[in-house]
């Protein structure tokens, strides 16, 4: 276990710690950036869908509150808050700012979870994925209806504090405490009631508690994900919030692998590389993107990784019996 | 199958490693980026027609400053994300010298300051939200802002047409529907008019009877649906079966051969603003729609125009440049006087919007018709 989680360490710092130089391409940078936000995406959804086998499909409804609520802190309460903080240096009371507004996006996405969560997960299968569905878009809905965050036209001038390494941070804790749930007792729980809601019931375990918990969890970080979008493009716009970015992110970790954290973080690498790498195409570039993803669902249907992790550990070992046969 | 999936990839990979060096070298690269697929494809389209003929007119006459220009379109599927990521790139990788980038007001938001940081030109053909040139001084815009376009049907409908009381029936979804009716009000009620109802939709609705009885009861003279194509064949279709027979109005988001399909004989004697006329008279506007139809087989709307008179609007301004350097291109735009575009005679106010005029267009006989031009 401790082996696995250095692994998965070394690797999203290996991966954003590398290209924190200066010198690096604005470009890669932003795919990067959006690439980090996708992991925590995936991840959040994963521990959701993957781990506690609760078909949901609302992440992006979680990802707008979250967003739209710590932007509009920083647009309303930010400039007032500086300006309390001002016996600080301005990088520090910036950041810390930031922290806690991010923090009250995924806290208010969390409490969202909660209302949501504790209703409609005694739905199942199919009616739960349409009740979350609907959640989605209610939010979307009275997101155009809130003229506080510009309704249709989109809300602007949110300030531009996320930057690459706030996105590694959040990455990486999100990863963490994800993968220290999966691998407590309260996992243990989650994972049971994936395999089995009416045996783990029966042994005594509470399903609509650790279900909540696990809708709740997932939303807090897709309320950061939100967040960290939103000061990153300096504009929010319900166009970003469909019922489609929801597929998307369902997509990355069904890809990489339900169940699976590596996989959902590998998920979410080519569906952010993808696209740009099939820029080169023009038209046909949608086609060859879904023609890709058809084509890795027929050859991997349990997705690229399945539901186990990448770790070094294994690798070494891999190549340690390759080499002695 | 696994032979099958590792032949497609690496087709997929040496196509793609095809096509990067193709790209010509020595020439001046103008970026576009527009939402070619997704929910506004035929708006996308339009413009990067209209831009790419502009483009290809230029260089069939030798180019500018003695190169050929290069456009490079991008796709963004009307997604924030998608049009900051081509932003980035058409700016970083490609150095694009320009930007001549989108068609809505929002992801024109998103892509504004990634332009104004790098100091790059950026042009928007249609977004007409104010909001969008305050970004800052290298943003630019084609096409009239929306308080000019709702002046400009209350002054027709009260003058020209001479009628006195309207209703006005809003998309409260968009808020391009929300911007015209506003000012169409303010307009109309500082000239004498009375608005008698005020009701609203949303994008996307397919049934407007329950509004529509309500606008039948204050018997308005005028009724005025600031909305898209797609939601006002409905609404009209409906109004009609009503037997609401006075003419319907609405803004440039009518401009669609759709609206006229969908619609049929309920469009006749309505009327909308728009940027320019096919009708018109003027040379510059006959061999426009002569060259595009030739060209693409289709008469161009509105955004091929504003797209076609943006990208020469840029040519223009760096001949006068003499350079590719963005801040002398920049400056050679913003000093635009009098450019005689296919949407009008352009001229850039201290905002860097343009100051030029507008034209009515009624349907009659199943087509638009040119009725009037307003000036500024």
């Amino acid at each position: 276990m401790r082996r696995n989680l250095l692994t998965l360490t070394i690797l999203i710092l290996i991966l954003f710690l590398s290209v924190l130089s200066k010198n690096l391409d604005p470009y890669i940078y932003q795919i990067l950036v959006f690439f980090g936000i996708n992991s925590i995406l995936a991840v959040s959804l994963n521990l959701i869908n993957g781990f506690t086998g609760q078909f949901s499909i609302g992440h992006a409804g979680f990802m707008a509150a979250g967003g739209y609520f710590s932007a509009a802190l920083s647009v309303y309460q930010g400039e007032k808050l500086l300006n309390i903080l001002s016996f600080l240096p301005k990088d520090l009371a910036q950041g810390a700012i930031f922290l806690v507004f991010l923090i009250l996006g995924g806290l208010f996405s969390a409490i969202l979870g909660l209302i949501i969560g504790i209703p409609t997960l005694r739905l199942k299968g199919d009616y739960l994925a349409i009740a979350t569905l609907g959640f989605g878009e209610i939010i979307r809905v009275a997101i155009l209806n809130l003229d506080v965050v510009g309704g249709p036209r989109g809300f602007p001038g949110i300030p531009k504090l996320t930057d690459i390494t706030w996105v590694t941070f959040w990455a990486f804790i999100a990863v963490v405490v994800i993968y220290r749930i999966i691998n407590s007792s309260h996992g243990r729980a989650i994972i049971s009631i994936r395999e089995d809601e009416t045996a783990s019931e029966s042994m005594g375990i509470n399903t609509t508690y650790y279900k909540v918990l696990a809708f709740s969890i997932g939303a807090f970080f897709a309320g950061i994900a939100g967040g960290l979008f939103a000061h990153y493009l300096m504009m929010l716009h319900p166009s970003s919030f469909t019922f489609m970015r929801s597929v998307e992110i369902l997509l990355m970790i069904v890809l990489g692998g339900l169940g699976s954290i590596t996989g959902s973080i590998f998920g979410a690498f080519i569906l952010t590389v993808l696209p740009e790498a099939l820029r080169g195409f023009a038209h046909l570039r949608l086609i060859i993107y879904s023609l890709t993803l058809i084509i890795m669902m027929l050859v991997r249907p349990s997705g690229l990784i399945g539901n186990r992790e990448i770790s070094f550990y294994r690798i070494f070992k891999f190549l340690r019996r390759k080499g002695i046969n | 199958m696994k032979r099958l999936a590792k032949l497609f990839l690496i087709s997929v990979v040496s196509i793609f490693l095809l096509v990067l060096p193709l790209q010509a070298a020595g020439t001046i690269k103008i970026g576009a980026i527009f939402p070619i697929t997704g929910p506004l494809a035929t708006f996308g389209t339009s413009c990067a027609n209209g831009a790419k003929m502009a483009i290809e007119e230029v260089n069939l006459r030798g180019g500018v400053l003695g190169s050929k220009i290069e456009l490079l379109v991008e796709d963004d599927q009307y997604k924030p994300e998608e049009a900051a990521n081509a932003a980035k790139k058409l700016i970083e990788r490609d150095k694009v010298v320009a930007l001549i980038a989108e068609v809505t007001s929002s992801v024109t938001l998103v892509v504004a300051p990634i332009a104004q940081q790098s100091k790059i030109v950026l042009l928007t053909p249609t977004a007409t939200n104010p909001k969008v040139t305050q970004v800052g001084d290298y943003i630019f815009r084609a096409c009239f802002i929306d308080d000019f376009q709702g002046e400009v049907m209350a002054n027709f409908v009260y003058k020209n047409l001479k009628l006195k009381t309207a209703a006005i029936l809003t998309a409260v979804t968009s808020d391009y529907s929300k911007g015209l009716a506003q000012f169409f009000k303010q307009k109309y009620t500082a000239l004498g008019g009375k608005i008698v109802a005020e009701e609203s939709y949303s994008e996307g609705d397919s049934d407007f009877r329950a509004q529509l009885t309500k606008i039948k009861a204050a018997k308005p003279e005028f009724v005025y649906v600031p909305g898209y194509y797609a939601d006002v064949g409905p609404i009209l279709l409906q109004a009609r079966e009503l037997g609401i027979t006075v003419p319907f109005g609405g803004g440039d988001g009518w401009d669609s051969p759709v609206l006229l399909q969908t619609a049929g004989k309920a469009a006749e004697g309505c009327f909308f603003s728009n940027h320019y006329s096919p009708d018109s008279k003027e040379l510059v506007v006959q061999t426009f729609v002569k060259n595009y139809q030739k060209k693409y087989g289709t008469t161009p709307d509105a955004l091929a125009a504003l797209a076609y008179d943006a990208a020469k609007l840029l040519v223009d301004a760096i001949n006068r440049a003499g350079s590719t350097d963005s801040s002398k291109i920049r400056d050679a735009l913003a000093a635009t006087k009098g450019f005689r575009g296919v949407t009008g005679v352009i001229t850039f106010d201290a905002n860097r919007n343009p100051i030029k005029s507008a034209v009515i267009i009624e349907i009659k006989g199943g087509k638009q018709v040119y009725r009037a031009t307003v000036k500024p």
